[in-house]
């Protein structure tokens, strides 16, 4: 055993990659929940960004437009959810299960022919200043843009929910979708836009693991990442914020076991990756136990259909 | 413009006649997808949708289309009982891996007594585990209103490591060169959960999902429980004024989806999977949701939706090797079948107008 | 006539179409993969092997395939389908499919099936594997010669006797190129997940290991080592060339096809028959891809020079003196392990830290 062969800082950086594809997912999910509407297909869509992305990038030679296309990918993807749930009203938690279904053959057939090949290589961003600190500016400060781009994710989305009156149109349609109705507002509209807000960020996790994080493309490559970016969301209790700590826990817990047994530590893994999802569980029921709505940040509406019946 | 009316109850009509359109849209647009892959449309339809029924080795494929349905009728129908009711167990997947450690763990415990009192209780120990999985969600939704669609989805997580871990240490056949997984119950008749008859696929989680389903019917149409169930789905307020007591009906949807979900997890095991390994469960528990909703969470709709499912997996395996088709293209028209089941759906709980669209 | 025998019957037809242990003048081979063929590894292999076989005996012999069979109900299902399909030899390529294979091979005493890295055989079911070992002794060799930090990242996917035995045949050459050599073992508990992979490769590199190897099948650690700058890794299953020179500097590739070729070639001969076949270097099945220039030309030298010893059997990689981790001796001054304890290995070699999780 050798502890000290681990570095915290170059742990946390570590992190901070292994986590951005499940905070980028999970931020979108978050938004699309508060919306009031569960969409479980992340991992479709996820595996479907990861393809987009790496066949665009690829052909394009550039990642910048292979993450364009993967968003854009994500979102037509989301879009199928948001016509079969908010136009024809079918069940949410079926509705998104067959998304994942389809996502998953849907990103396989595309991707038959790019098996093997290496994607554009994406360049780290040197913060000027900042990456120059000794030690801490290199850990912290010179990632690839994505890195950064997700944490901006996280504020933007926070800054949007609090203060702008278009988060607060949203917020109120996940509350109750009848009386944001009543008082006009589109409640249908509102909620495609944030599936397919949900729909592009997942896109967008899914091409961070194709063409960054791996980098490469195989099928059924997000191995599950999407059902972690649920959980994540329900940890987070619907704060962006929070969603941050979350994503960075989850994948912290994988990171750090893999580093403890790089380190000779004899630890067991099974006990270690289920840990996340029990404290979920607690977070769940500490705030369920405190009745205060405030404190469950749930949204009201969440997972049932909305139809204007007058 | 395309409006939606509520119809005031569903259309019969359109409830027998939905199923029937969504597989001839799936055919259609399977077709196509098979043109453009470079297969012969008409030839792969066929190879899934009739051969498995109809064509030369129907005598093999009709006995395993039950194998196949069994753990996910089973599952489906203590699923849907509590779906009716508005109570959302999507955790059946974790149930059924905790009810198939369980009972083969009981099993394999007396390796190698012969005894036959082991089966029965090997069943109840896997219902057992299923229930106790399932009553984490129950408990923490009676006491302090947690949400069950999260504690059980959840839940799945952890029951999906706690698998790895005996497979690979507690269960772990001492005779299988160190490799990861329990002793093969073939290995071990008085724990095999064996075929009753070979040729037809029936062992007994078949003829489990078989009672459950009369079960179900029965519970729902006659039993004053299936009452409960329906009215508190219904609106359950007007529940309420009827006496319901939601607390006892939260335990009681959950823990009999929760038994269901784990003796499927022990069939499966003990019999056509035939040990505990760390990827034995391939997803029946969340594939099961699906089929519930499309049999419309009716105990004889998610019969034959089981079959239908179960058909869409056989056909497809055979249409792989048969045609060469990529196993991609199965699950994308597995995943076509339920959009358009999902989607013509509304036809039987709306009415569609012509017309001007009311501010929406 | 009841239900029961109507079965019967028709496998008995089957099996009969296939007009066993005769020449023949086509045959139909039938390949159960356990991954997609696009996992650009095991089965992309084992894939390559399917098509070669097409290649060599053109019209007279028909393959068949299905991919990602999970291992268990459905795999019984698979192999029966395809025996009921008409095939007359049935490739089962993972461990997983043993009971499987012996299930249904007990029901079509006609048509022949070989299993993969299995150990349970029947009159009609033959077992075949690679002495994936012996390649590795030559990865450790070549990581023990350019190591710097004298550190060495190994990626295992399961702790089972297979992945054990390559890891203590890389420590043993490792260790004799160079005496200060150190491994560090990330269990994965996949043989395939490239974004943990990768993140295992990143954990090894950061805690100072400069040579990878690995034995999961993505090409993510390669993309970790070259992202890292000095790092090498080597192929596994797969040649991975799209990484050579840097960070790949060498690999060991899976070579099923002369096998394949072989053994379909003695159905159509009417000679096939069950035995066990552990082949090696020797045989062709395990092949050292090319070692790039990044090799000092002397280690390069060396590692061929292995390669070719263990290929004419004039060396075994586990030759004696060993010893056991726990200090005990294992093989005697110039001892040979036997097959039969290779087959079960469950202990480190001295020298190797850390434990054997179970």
């Amino acid at each position: 055993m050798d502890l000290s062969s681990i570095n915290p800082l170059i742990l946390l950086a570590s992190i901070m990659v292994a986590s951005t594809p499940i905070l980028l997912a999970a931020i979108g999910e978050m938004v699309c929940e508060k919306s009031g509407v569960l969409n479980l297909g992340v991992e479709g869509m996820m595996i479907t960004g990861a393809v987009c992305g790496f066949v665009v990038a690829v052909e394009t030679g550039s990642p910048a437009i292979g993450f364009v296309a993967a968003a854009l990918g994500g979102a037509v993807l989301s879009l199928l959810f948001g016509i079969l749930t908010q136009y024809l009203l079918s069940n949410q938690v079926a509705t998104g299960l067959a998304l994942t279904l389809f996502g998953l053959g849907l990103s396989a057939l595309i991707g038959q022919g790019y098996v093997g090949i290496k994607a554009p290589v994406t360049a780290d961003v040197n913060i000027p200043l900042l990456s120059d600190i000794p030690v801490i500016g290199r850990i912290v400060f010179q990632h690839d843009l994505m890195v950064y781009f997700s944490i901006a994710l996280i504020a933007g989305v926070w800054a949007f929910l609090k203060f702008t009156r278009a988060g607060l149109v949203l917020r109120a349609v996940g509350e109750s979708h009848d009386a944001a109705h009543a008082l006009g507002y589109q409640v249908v509209l509102i909620r495609l836009l944030a599936i397919m807000f949900g729909g592009a960020c997942a896109g967008l996790g899914g091409a961070y693991v194709s063409l960054i994080r791996v980098p490469q493309w195989t099928e059924g490559m997000t191995a599950g990442a999407g059902w972690i970016a649920l959980a994540i969301v329900v940890f987070a209790s619907w704060r962006p914020w929070r969603v941050l700590i979350g994503a960075y826990l989850f994948g912290g817990v994988t990171v750090l076991q893999l580093n403890l047994q790089a380190a000779g530590v004899a630890i067991p893994v099974e006990y270690l990756s289920m840990s996340p999802y029990l404290i979920t569980i607690l977070v769940l029921v500490i705030m369920s136990a405190n009745r205060s709505r405030a404190a469950l940040g749930a949204p009201a509406a969440l997972g049932r259909v909305f139809h204007a019946s007058h | 413009m395309l409006t939606l009316e509520k119809r005031p109850s569903p259309s019969r009509m359109w409830t027998l006649l939905t199923p029937p359109l969504a597989v001839v849209l799936t055919m259609i647009a399977g077709g196509i997808l098979f043109a453009f892959l470079g297969k012969n449309p008409v030839e792969s339809i066929r190879t899934i949708f009739w051969d498995p029924v109809f064509g030369e080795f129907a005598f093999y494929y009709r006995g395993q289309l039950l194998v196949k349905a069994a753990p996910l009728i089973l599952i489906a129908i203590g699923l849907s009982l509590g779906f009716r009711a508005g109570i959302w167990n999507i955790g059946a997947e974790g149930q059924y891996i905790v009810g198939a450690i369980c009972g083969a763990g009981i099993g394999l415990a007396f390796y190698p007594t012969e005894n036959p009192l082991i089966f029965p209780l090997m069943i109840f120990a896997g219902a057992l585990g299923g229930w106790a999985w399932a009553m984490i969600p129950a408990t923490l939704k009676v006491m302090f209103g947690t949400n069950e669609i999260l504690v059980s989805l959840m839940l799945v997580y952890v029951a999906e490591s706690m698998l790895a871990s005996v497979s690979s240490s507690l269960l772990r056949n001492p005779e299988g060169m160190g490799f990861p997984g329990s002793r093969n119950f073939k290995d071990f008749p008085a724990a095999h959960n064996d075929y009753l008859i070979e040729s037809a696929g029936i062992h007994w989680g078949v003829v489990a999902a078989f009672i459950a389903v009369i079960f179900a019917y029965v519970l729902l149409s006659r039993h004053i429980l299936g009452f409960q169930i329906r009215v508190t789905g219904q609106s359950p307020r007007a529940a309420r004024f009827a006496g319901v007591n939601p607390s006892r009906l939260i335990l009681f949807c959950l823990g009999t989806s929760g038994a269901l979900a784990g003796m499927a997890g022990m069939f499966e095991v003990t019999g056509p999977a035939g040990q505990i390994s760390i990827d034995f469960n391939s997803g029946y528990g969340f594939t099961a949701i699906i089929v519930a909703f499309l049999g419309r969470l009716h105990p004889v709709g998610i019969l034959l939706a089981g079959l239908l499912m179960a058909l869409t997996y056989i056909g497809g395996e055979a249409a792989q090797s048969t045609l060469g088709l990529p196993a991609a293209a199965i699950q994308l028209l597995q995943g076509m079948l339920l959009f358009f089941l999902l989607a013509v759906d509304v036809l039987t709980n709306f009415r569609i107008r012509f017309g001007k669209t009311e501010a929406a | 006539m009841n239900r029961r025998s109507i079965l019967a019957g028709a496998v008995l037809a089957v099996g009969l179409a296939g007009t066993a242990f005769a020449q023949q003048d086509k045959v139909k081979a039938g390949f159960i993969f356990v991954g997609p063929i696009g996992d650009g590894g095991w089965t992309y292999e084992h894939n390559k092997a399917r098509l070669a076989v097409e290649e060599e005996f053109g019209d007279k012999v028909e393959t068949v395939y299905q991919e990602s069979v999970p291992e268990g109900a459905d795999a019984e299902r698979a192999l029966t389908q395809m025996a009921l399909g008409g095939a007359d030899i049935i490739f089962t390529t993972s461990f997983g499919y043993m009971d499987p294979t012996i299930n249904v091979a007990k029901k079509f005493p006609n048509v022949k099936f070989e299993h993969a890295t299995g150990f349970k055989r029947a009159d009609n079911a033959a077992t075949y594997g690679a002495r994936f070992y012996e390649g590795r002794a030559i990865q450790g060799l070549i990581a023990g010669n350019i190591t710097k930090s004298n550190k060495i990242g190994y990626i295992g996917s399961f702790p089972i006797p297979e992945v054990i035995r390559g890891i203590n045949s890389a420590f043993i050459h490792a260790k004799k190129a160079n005496p200060d050599v150190e491994f560090s073992i990330i269990w994965a508990y996949t043989w395939f997940d490239p974004a943990k992979e990768a993140d295992a490769a990143t954990a090894l590199i950061e805690q100072g290991a400069d040579v990878i190897l690995q034995h999961t099948d993505s090409t993510a650690p390669h993309a970790a080592a070259e992202k890292a700058g000095n790092v090498y890794a080597f192929g596994q299953a797969s040649d991975m060339a799209e990484y050579a020179p840097m960070p790949r500097v060498s690999s060991i590739i899976d070579n099923w096809a002369p096998y394949y070729i072989e053994r379909v070639g003695a159905v159509l001969d009417g000679t096939w028959e069950s035995k066990d076949t552990w082949g090696g270097i020797g045989s062709g099945m395990v092949e050292i891809g090319e070692i790039s220039d990044i090799v000092p030309e002397e280690v390069r030298t060396q590692a061929l020079a292995l390669r070719d010893q263990i290929a004419s059997g004039e060396y075994h990689p586990f030759t004696g003196p060993i010893n056991k981790q726990d200090g005990s001796a294992w093989l005697a001054e110039g001892e040979t392990a036997d097959d039969g304890t290779l087959l079960g290995m469950d202990f480190y070699v001295e020298g190797l830290t850390g434990d054997i999780p179970n």
